[in-house]
């Protein structure tokens, strides 16, 4: 269970635009008559996606209001979740993996590269304001490791060379190519591939 | 080895691509309709027959488990919750499935609520996992596109719906009954059992939930009989299974093979030996962080099947291999894997909730050498203490890993905590209860 800290400037109002309000109401639509509660997951990841990738109050009121639900059981599901932001988070936000697996492979050695790279204490912003980072739990890549996710893409088979590459690219506004950086394509063993051969290339 | 022709995910490793075409082109959708013909009771008895075991951790019959789902459909309807939550460390099996195979899942989804009586099906993805879960949906798309879901699935007849549920970085969700009110839209805290999902779960109806991995080797099961996938492995402990091999190895790989291949093998063959080479073998998770970790002298021998895991004292789980080698220091991998549970335990149970950060606090002490000798038998105690005392298998899942480092690298943990407050008369150590002690002469 992840500490969770509100944040302290929150904004008046929260609205669905549009299209937001017509995947919300196709949501809802995925769960029986009279169950719309369960969509309140999905709706607080597309606010948190409008709001610049973070949930203020009043979206939750605002859902809670939208599925007729108590505003209590939204507040209980955003504080539970470890992947809702209730504060503001970077516009490019890494989350480096560091469980076990990835450890053995030097996921700290990123975390050091974001310590020194964008801003020396986790969750907070860059100097320029466009990054944050996050350690997180492991994120099921384990034989890419070490990796990490920026907003939706994984990075995988990194290194600290490579982690500071993709940095100055972001600081550029350049969305580096997601995926593995060490010219995988999926899990399979570099070079040593012993099974489905027939297939290779195919 | 398993043979190639014998291996279930050809595109393991994406050489096809996991569209419709070249799915169909792998043998995917051929003949569902005859399978879904020959009935319930013949899908249920063949899975029976290929004693296929549930591939999400706790190895249960599946063939079992769908015959609890009541035979008619009451007042209530029936729900089939495919389980993709994947987060146990070392573990990244499915993600393949969904993004490589995605259409024998879609497939499976359907003559296993067939089997059981269900018209909706509910995918539980990751959050993390929002690509691989819009390329599930692609897949979806393309299948309702071709026919093959929707009323008259596939011409079988049978109506299903798959819709798939995003959760948002929870670990325990993994755990069923948490994943089930998670779709309720809840938090993800484990309910009671009894009563069972398959009576009482999603929305209170009967409900089977079974693991990506487990649904995906249905349909090549029925197409090739129960037969063919139990005469891989050996008895109880079938068919063939995907391994995941990470850590320190030359070369970290997901890769299908037989139940029951040793350990070492793995190791040497598909992963490209220990870094370092084998000497350098430390230890290895064999199933998930949440098993208990295997000493050099065990990894030898072990054959990985359920059975031969826990003959072990440890458990397959989800065929997770972590390896840990001797540049690693041991305590520290057990006491980063115990701060994972301290930040997963949902807080429900008391002992889950208070002990997982006991035991990630204690084992960072000792990993820098700051604990006293008698900690490491109050830090067993502890594990102890949790394990069997709460509501879901969490608690059995935070300190096996535990009871396993100090059952294999006690005197290592000892060597490094050797000083003795009570004999040696050290003062201001401030986490000690019996402080006073000290004060007095002689004690």
């Amino acid at each position: 269970m992840a500490i969770k800290k509100i944040s302290k400037t929150q904004p008046e109002n929260f609205e669905f635009n549009k299209k937001n309000k017509e995947t919300a109401d196709s949501i809802i639509k995925n769960y029986p008559s009279g169950k719309q509660q369960s969509a309140v997951m999905a709706l607080l990841y597309l606010a948190q996606k409008q709001n610049d990738n973070w949930i203020p109050l009043s979206a939750m009121k605002y859902i809670a209001k939208y599925l007729d639900m108590p505003y209590i059981k939204v507040y209980e599901v955003a504080t539970f979740y470890s992947m809702y932001n209730l504060t503001p988070v970077g516009k490019y936000f890494f989350q480096v993996c560091t469980t076990t697996p990835c450890m053995l492979r030097g996921a700290y050695n990123l975390v050091d590269v974001c310590k020194r790279k964008i801003s020396e204490e986790e969750n907070r912003l860059s100097k320029d304001g466009k990054t944050s980072w996050l350690e997180v739990e492991c994120l099921g890549a384990c034989v890419n490791a070490p990796m990490l996710q920026l907003n939706e893409d994984y990075y995988e088979d990194l290194d600290s060379k490579k982690l500071e590459q993709i940095i100055d690219k972001i600081s550029n506004d350049e969305v580096p190519q997601p995926g593995s950086y060490r010219g995988r394509l999926s899990s399979e063993p570099e070079n040593t591939r012993k099974t489905l051969i027939g297939n290779k290339n195919a | 080895m398993l043979e190639d022709k014998d291996r279930i995910f050809q595109n393991l490793y994406n050489d096809f691509g996991a569209d419709l075409i070249s799915a169909k082109q792998r043998g995917d959708w051929k003949d569902t309709k005859e399978i879904c013909g020959k009935g319930r009771e013949w899908i249920i008895n063949e899975i029976k027959a290929s004693e296929l075991r549930g591939r999400g951790g706790a190895g249960f019959p599946t063939g079992l488990k769908w015959s609890f789902a009541p035979k008619e459909v009451g007042s209530r309807p029936h729900y089939l919750v495919i389980n993709a939550d994947e987060s146990e460390p070392g573990t990244c099996k499915d993600r393949d499935i969904l993004r490589f195979e995605p259409h024998k899942l879609i497939e499976g989804c359907l003559i296993s609520s067939y089997a059981v009586n269900a018209h909706k099906c509910y995918i539980y993805i990751r959050g993390e996992y929002f690509n691989e879960g819009q390329k599930l949906q692609t897949a979806i798309d393309e299948a309702y596109k071709d026919g093959l879901l929707g009323k008259n699935s596939a011409g079988t007849d049978w109506e299903l719906d798959i819709y798939i549920h995003y959760g948002a970085g929870a670990y325990i969700c993994g755990e069923e009954t948490a994943l089930l009110e998670s779709i309720e839209g809840k938090k993800g805290q484990p309910r009671l059992k009894p009563p069972f999902p398959a009576l009482i779960g999603l929305y209170g109806c009967p409900t089977i939930i079974n693991n990506v991995e487990t649904i995906s080797v249905v349909p090549t099961i029925l197409r090739r009989g129960g037969k063919w996938f139990s005469s891989l492995g050996r008895p109880k402990n079938t068919g063939s299974k995907i391994y995941c091999i990470s850590g320190n190895v030359n070369n970290p790989c997901n890769v299908e093979e037989e139940m029951g291949i040793p350990l070492k093998e793995l190791i040497e063959k598909h992963a490209g030996g220990v870094i370092g080479g084998w000497d350098n073998l430390k230890a290895v998770i064999p199933g998930g962080s949440s098993m208990p970790l295997l000493p050099k002298e065990t990894c030898e021998t072990i054959k990985m099947d359920f059975d031969a895991c826990v003959e072990n004292k440890t458990g397959l789980g989800t065929a997770g291999i972590v390896v840990i080698n001797k540049d690693q220091d041991i305590i520290k991998c057990m006491a980063r894997i115990a701060r994972f549970y301290k930040h997963e335990s949902c807080g429900q149970c008391t002992p889950c909730r208070e002990g997982s950060g006991w035991m990630w606090r204690m084992l960072e002490r000792m990993a820098k050498g700051e604990a006293t000798r008698d900690e490491v038998d109050m830090l067993l105690d502890v594990t102890k203490q949790i394990e069997g005392h709460t509501i879901c298998a969490f608690g059995e899942g935070s300190s096996w890993p535990v009871q396993g480092l100090i059952r294999n690298f006690k005197d290592e943990i000892i060597e490094r905590n050797k000083f003795d407050p009570i004999v040696k008369k050290q003062k201001d150590i401030p986490y000690l209860v019996d402080q006073h002690l000290l004060e007095k002469e002689n004690a």
